[in-house]
């Protein structure tokens, strides 16, 4: 009996979920390195509330930002190096939907995780609790069209023996609307005004992602197959 | 068991890898029941030509049909209808020889883990289906790779040097399953150095440098 896309997607999502929690080392590392780096800042900076209150939306989009990248280049990575990408690639089920199920797994575990433990950061920043919603809501869209972003790049650049720094190069500068609306919103909410231009804005770059972010990173992959 | 077969043609296949030339113009016909023997010289494109085959590779000229129909024609339906097992077993370390097939064959068709199991017992690594398949050795992972081939119940299996690693019993148990494979109807390309010793008739299709 043939097995139907959606039951392909679950078990793709499935087998990447098992995958993920077998290596806790690698789900951990971009949480550690999310929470360090933003308590780096207030020890080199200065340690005052309205200071860290001012600078909170910056550090905390930046350094999303850049543990989402550390975790990036291992999505299509490891299948390539074992010789399972191409299984997944010949199992009769569309590319599109296996990079579908991969990016979404891949965000559970990076994207979401960092989401979830964001409240506990930007306590450490006194960010008011008013402005948590906004800056969840924000950091929930933001990762979702980065992990969109990262599968594209990570489909171009997983021949490459050192594809992650290509890989920072080509998806950093498509992440800069990211960085300035998602810091824009949270840095609205602090300030008590209204965040809905800028939340409004990610939500369209993340359907926009979503929608083509498939089509593009199995293009991509099919080259990289070859 | 096997879907229908339909026959594997190639039509003067030719590949370029930057400047070389390494296929030049293969051609061959399997049909049902047909075992056909790939050998030649270290880098004469025997991998090459299997991944042209499976559809990874596209051809610069030339098409494969399965049946009457070019294989990007029919893309879903071919993979259904074909193994690929490259020369890598293509296991995650971090999963068990059970979870890895239940995740190979379960894209392909629905299958039960009694069934996987009874095909790992079968390959005789029926009582590695539990361990992760990292602590396997090389051999053994062979050996539940060629339980995924089995279990996809494919007509046309594409086997990229499978006797690698086995020993004695183990390429017995694989020559058995090829003859049985080609009994019941089925196409198999095996890429391998050495004569096989196949009780039925073997095509040989040599590569030359």
């Amino acid at each position: 009996m043939n097995v139907g896309v959606a039951r392909g997607i679950w078990l793709v999502l499935t087998r990447e979920l098992r995958l993920g929690f077998r290596r806790p080392d690698q789900l951990l590392q971009p949480l550690v390195f999310f929470l360090i780096v933003t308590t780096l800042f207030p020890l080199a900076l200065s340690p005052l509330s309205s200071m860290l209150r001012a600078m909170a939306p910056g550090v905390l989009w930046v350094a999303a930002l850049l543990a989402s990248l550390l975790s990036m280049e291992t999505l299509f990575k490891a299948d390539a190096d074992d010789g399972t990408l191409e299984q997944l690639a010949l199992s009769a089920q569309p590319l599109g939907a296996i990079v579908v199920a991969k990016t979404i797994a891949h965000w559970l575990v990076s994207g979401a995780a960092l989401v979830a433990m964001s409240p506990l950061v930007a306590t450490a920043l006194s960010v008011p609790e008013r402005a948590l919603p906004t800056m969840l809501a924000s950091l929930a869209l933001g990762t979702l069209t980065l992990s969109w972003l990262g599968a594209i790049g990570a489909g171009l650049t997983v021949g490459l023996r050192r594809g992650g720094v290509l890989l920072s190069l080509i998806v950093l500068p498509l992440a800069m609307p990211l960085l300035i609306f998602g810091a824009s919103a949270t840095d609205r909410a602090i300030g008590g005004e209204d965040p809905a231009g800028a939340l409004y804005f990610l939500g369209a770059l993340c359907v926009f992602t979503t929608s083509l972010g498939p089509l593009a990173a199995s293009a991509a992959l099919r080259i990289t197959l070859e | 068991m096997h879907e229908p077969a339909a026959g594997l043609t190639a039509e003067k296949i030719h590949v370029w890898r930057g400047d070389r030339h390494v296929l030049r113009g293969v051609s061959f016909a399997a049909e049902p029941g047909r075992l056909l023997h790939v050998y030649g010289p270290n880098g004469t494109g025997k991998t090459t030509l299997l991944r042209v085959l499976c559809g990874l590779l596209r051809p610069e000229s030339g098409v494969v049909r399965w049946g009457t129909e070019a294989i990007e024609t029919i893309r879903s339906d071919y993979q259904r209808a074909m193994t690929y097992a490259s020369h890598e077993a293509a296991l995650k370390g971090d999963l068990t020889a059970l979870e890895n097939l239940r995740y190979a064959v379960g894209l392909k068709r629905r299958v039960a883990d009694e069934e996987l199991r009874a095909t790992l017992e079968r390959t005789g690594v029926g009582p590695c289906a539990d361990l992760p398949a990292r602590v396997l050795s090389a051999g053994q992972r062979r050996r539940v790779a060629m339980a995924r081939v089995l279990a996809m119940r494919s007509a046309l299996w594409l086997l990229d040097e499978p006797y690698t690693n086995l020993d004695a019993k183990g390429g017995e148990l694989l020559t058995a399953l090829l003859d049985e494979h080609a009994g019941a109807g089925g196409i198999a390309l095996v890429v391998a150095h050495h004569a096989l010793p196949l009780a039925g008739a073997v095509a040989r299709l040599e590569l030359a440098a």
